[in-house]
């Protein structure tokens, strides 16, 4: 198998598996990143989304074959203790109920707002329908993302 | 102050012991993390916890834990339950620790996630374990001191004698209160009393949800770990006949391929031993990804099953529980159904006269409504760690009543009960689903064999095609006008596949002189389960819709006919089993009336309709206002009335409830599977239509009704007339009644 060089949360961090494991489960079972999510395998829910130069992407749908030198980024690297703003607007609205979906969420709100620092209700909508929450905390995820985009640009 | 407890000493000391402890051995922070948010630094080893009540459990240095009983899968009971200890107990809510209790029946008295029971049957039991200790470490202080305990009072974790400028924190008192014998008579607060409950709380595990923390059954490891998945048959109907894994075990990282037999011949399965698929291939490897990869090269053979009848322990007693052989399909399904509607069923409840009220009717108004079998699609597909030794049995798990799977591991995995060992992990979601816990005896039987820590683990699609669903229903609802528009009877009778949704004593039942309620049954060999509001989920909808078509055919306005109807059976109730209170009945729909402003916004121009249910002891009513955009329905706005009694926290209330009106929402429109000689149909979410986003409300408003009457619970009530009120709102907005779940079918059939 080959090994392969990856950067992951600022760390170069070198595997050595079959290049088509999807990076979900090389953090999740080599890794121990079990942050990002499996919800689905086949990029239709968004529980797996991390940053791949950070921008949103669903990492069942990554071979890590495919990562190069992209800089990696899973909701463990996005801050030390759950400082980062979106992860602050979500704990501030109390968004969870089950929890799983929302680590998926949060990558993919921080990917928006990196593009829509001031997204519009039909921007968040058109952007967050990737990710699936089975409770239904959509509106407070709404909220969150509006609620961040305040506390950035504070 | 006599509290002269060295601090600085005393942490060094927790330090050092946090480091020898047994529970550090794991090599990963699973365990840690079951420690909550702030108090993760602040761990103590096991033997310096003294519990009190078994609820409590209090360091010398004054860290005070609360274990909360019951298996969390998003309602926040985590949250909730040991509020109602802490208010009792007089601690700041702010310090304390909350942790998931193990399963541990016995202690806790109970650990039931279901039926939307937590809050209710943990109201009196908590409060009472937090007085409880609260009195004994008040008494532990008045021994010290020699005072009569009546003056010494409590609060934020230390007991004061204020006449004697005396103070201890409940640290110092602990191992003596634990030594006194419990009271037997506890006075609990009144509610106007409360400082904690009653107050927006929010969920305690926040931040380990929003920093992703390990804390579900998929993200627990262990040293040596392997990883599991099993082959299950691609249709209801079918069974495994034979295998061959040569190709599968040449594969990297395979350890071996195996057929279990998850319950044994003979077995009687309990009410949660769902009728899974019996015999499994099992492929373990080291790791997820091989696993996967594996198991798409062993060669299956099935053949068909034959028809099965036996005796299983349901709630009511023992029932004969048929499995009939055969391809079902979801075409040849709504032809049953349709036929058995043709023909008279079992009669549920009779009042009065209804068929002679049907012979002299003027007029019959016949509605007939059907819905699908829905998967539960929690986002958390199911998964289950087992670790077998000859000293215990250690499982983790996702599982909503644990204890209703102690006979099973005991019998079929031949466990003794005091062997077990179960961590209750956070479940992604349960819906109804992680009642069922044959997995857990899959896993059992799968780590017996490894001899090894595994983990089972099924795929999105696994989770989605192997069975435990919704059921099918049909109802049809008939009621018989007179000459003057009155109406003289109401008849219901409906089934489902393979079991019905009449409930027989429920609204409308008790507002009409002539009623009969009828329901039939179809076996079938599609496994189902209780699914969020079991039953109710499709009844109120069907019900909440006819009163609608009702209203409209009487010319009266659909809130008002209802507390007509709802004043009527109060005044002068037909029977006797009516299974709701009017008066609270009543109470949700003024309440949606006033907050909805129905009387000015619902003129001929608005698109809103309304619905209101009772079950599982709380009352909802919803009114909805929709457009249509592009061809597509848009819940512009929903006004939500709820009453569970008391709010215990009216955070996760809301969440609670904004939840079930999105998830109602996503159900009444697209939710469904559909079957193809056994085959279900829809294998992930590119087929299976969930809610998203885009298609959420654009609005919900929440409005609790205030009285001092002891909580129930949310999980459920609010989800079953989601459905019709949407219906009936959706009606307005494209003249076109909807009775077939999912509604977009005949939404868009143009």
């Amino acid at each position: 198998m080959p090994k392969m060089n990856l950067s992951i949360n600022g760390k170069k961090i070198e595997v050595d598996l079959d290049p088509g494991t999807p990076v979900l489960w090389v953090l999740r079972d080599h890794l121990n990143l079990i942050g990002t999510k499996y919800g689905c395998g086949i990029g239709s829910c968004g529980a797996c989304t991390i940053l791949f130069n950070g921008r949103a992407i669903k990492s069942c749908q990554l071979p890590v074959s495919a990562v190069g030198t992209a800089e990696i980024t899973t909701i463990e690297g996005l801050s030390e203790n759950g400082e980062h703003p979106v992860q602050k607007a979500w704990l501030d609205l109390d968004v969870a109920q089950c929890g799983y979906c929302q680590t998926g969420q949060i990558m993919a709100a921080v990917s928006l707002l990196k593009s829509k620092p001031n997204p519009t209700d039909e921007d968040i909508e058109t952007f967050m329908s990737g990710n699936i929450c089975r409770c239904g905390t959509y509106l407070r995820i709404k909220d969150a993302i509006k609620k961040a985009a305040k506390l950035t640009s504070k | 102050m006599e509290n002269t407890q060295n601090q600085h000493s005393r942490r060094s000391f927790l330090k050092v012991s946090s480091i020898t402890g047994g529970g550090m051995m794991i090599g990963f922070s699973w365990l840690a993390n079951l420690i909550p948010n702030e108090a993760l630094a602040r761990t103590a080893a096991a033997d310096e916890w003294i519990e009190l009540t078994g609820f409590i459990k209090i360091t010398p240095d004054n860290l005070i834990k609360i274990f909360s009983p019951n298996p969390e899968f998003g309602t926040n009971v985590i949250t909730s339950l040991p509020m109602m200890v802490a208010e009792e107990l007089e601690v700041d809510w702010k310090k304390v620790i909350i942790e998931q209790g193990d399963y541990d029946t016995p202690r806790f008295r109970s650990q039931f996630t279901g039926g939307s029971q937590g809050m209710r049957m943990a109201w009196k039991p908590l409060r009472t374990a937090g007085a409880t200790a609260r009195i004994m470490l008040l008494q532990a202080a008045a021994n010290q001191w020699n005072v009569p305990v009546t003056e010494l009072t409590a609060s934020n974790g230390v007991v004061y004698y204020k006449a004697g400028n005396k103070s201890a924190t409940y640290g110092s008192l602990a191992n003596a209160a634990s030594k006194l014998t419990a009271p037997t008579n506890v006075t609990l607060k009144k509610t106007s009393e409360f400082s904690l409950i009653g107050t927006p709380q929010k969920n305690v595990e926040g931040k380990k949800i929003v920093t992703g923390k390990s804390m579900f059954t998929l993200d627990y490891k262990q040293e040596g770990m392997l990883i599991a998945m099993a082959i299950r048959p691609p249709a209801f109907g079918l069974k495994l006949k034979s295998f061959d894994a040569a190709e599968a075990l040449q594969m990297p990282g395979i350890k071996n391929v195996f057929e279990i037999q998850v319950y044994k011949d003979g077995y009687e399965r309990g009410a949660f031993d769902t009728r899974t698929f019996n015999n499994l291939v099992v492929v373990v490897g080291n790791s997820t990804w091989e696993v996967m990869n594996a198991r798409k090269k062993v060669v299956v053979q099935w053949e068909p099953i034959e028809t099965k009848k036996e005796m299983v322990a349901g709630f009511g007693g023992k029932k004969e529980e048929i499995t009939p052989a055969g391809l079902e399909s979801t075409d040849n399904h709504l032809k049953q159904m349709h036929e058995m509607q043709k023909k008279s069923a079992k009669v549920l409840r009779k009042d009065g006269d209804p068929e002679t009220a049907f012979a002299k009717a003027k007029k019959v108004i016949e509605r007939t409504y059907s819905a699908p079998f829905l998967a539960h699609n929690p986002m958390e597909p199911i998964s289950c760690f087992a670790h077998i030794t000859e000293e215990k049995a250690f499982f983790v798990a996702p599982i909503q009543i644990p204890e209703f799977m102690k006979q099973s591991i005991v019998a079929n995995l031949d466990i003794p009960a005091n062997k077990i060992e179960m961590k209750l992990a956070r479940m992604g979601g349960g819906f109804g689903r992680k009642a069922y816990g044959h997995y857990i005896i899959e896993a059992g039987h799968i780590a017996k064999k490894m001899k090894a820590p595994i983990k089972l683990i099924f795929t999105r699609e696994d989770d989605m095609n192997n069975g435990v669903y919704r059921p099918s229903y049909m109802v049809t609802y008939r009621a018989a006008l007179d000459e003057k528009n009155n109406v003289t009877a109401i008849h219901v009778r409906g089934g489902g596949i393979p079991e019905g949704a009449v409930h027989e004593n429920r609204f409308p039942a008790g507002a009409f002189e002539n009623y009969l309620a009828e329901g039939w049954d179809i076996p079938s060999n599609i496994t189902i389960g209780a699914f969020r509001a079991p039953g109710s989920n499709f009844i109120a909808s069907a019900e909440q819709s006819f009163l609608d078509e009702l209203a409209e055919a009487l010319g009266k306005d659909p809130i008002d006919y209802r507390i007509e109807l709802l004043k009527k059976a109060k005044a002068t109730p037909v029977g006797k089993n009516n299974d709701y209170d009017a008066d609270r009945y009543i109470a949700v729909l003024e309440l949606v009336k006033e907050k909805s402003g129905w009387i000015k916004k619902n003129n001929k121009n608005a698109k809103r309709g309304v619905a209101a249910y009772f079950c599982h002891n709380s009352y909802a009513a919803h009114v909805i206002d929709v457009s249509i955009k592009n061809g597509q329905p848009v819940v512009e706005n929903v006004v939500s009335a709820l009453d569970c009694g008391f709010v215990v926290n009216p955070e996760g209330a809301k969440n609670m409830v904004e939840g079930a009106i999105v998830d109602g929402v996503g159900n009444a429109l697209y939710g469904g599977m559909r079957f193809e000689k056994g085959v279900p149909m829809y294998k992930n979410f590119n087929q299976y239509r969930m809610i998203r986003l885009k298609e959420a409300p654009k609005k919900i408003n929440i409005h609790f009704v205030q009285n001092n009457i002891d909580p129930t619970g949310l999980g459920e009530p609010p989800f079953p007339p989601v459905f019709a009120a949407l219906a009936n709102a959706l009606y307005k907005a494209t003249g076109k009644r909807l009775y077939n779940q999912p509604f977009i079918n005949d939404l868009t059939k143009g």
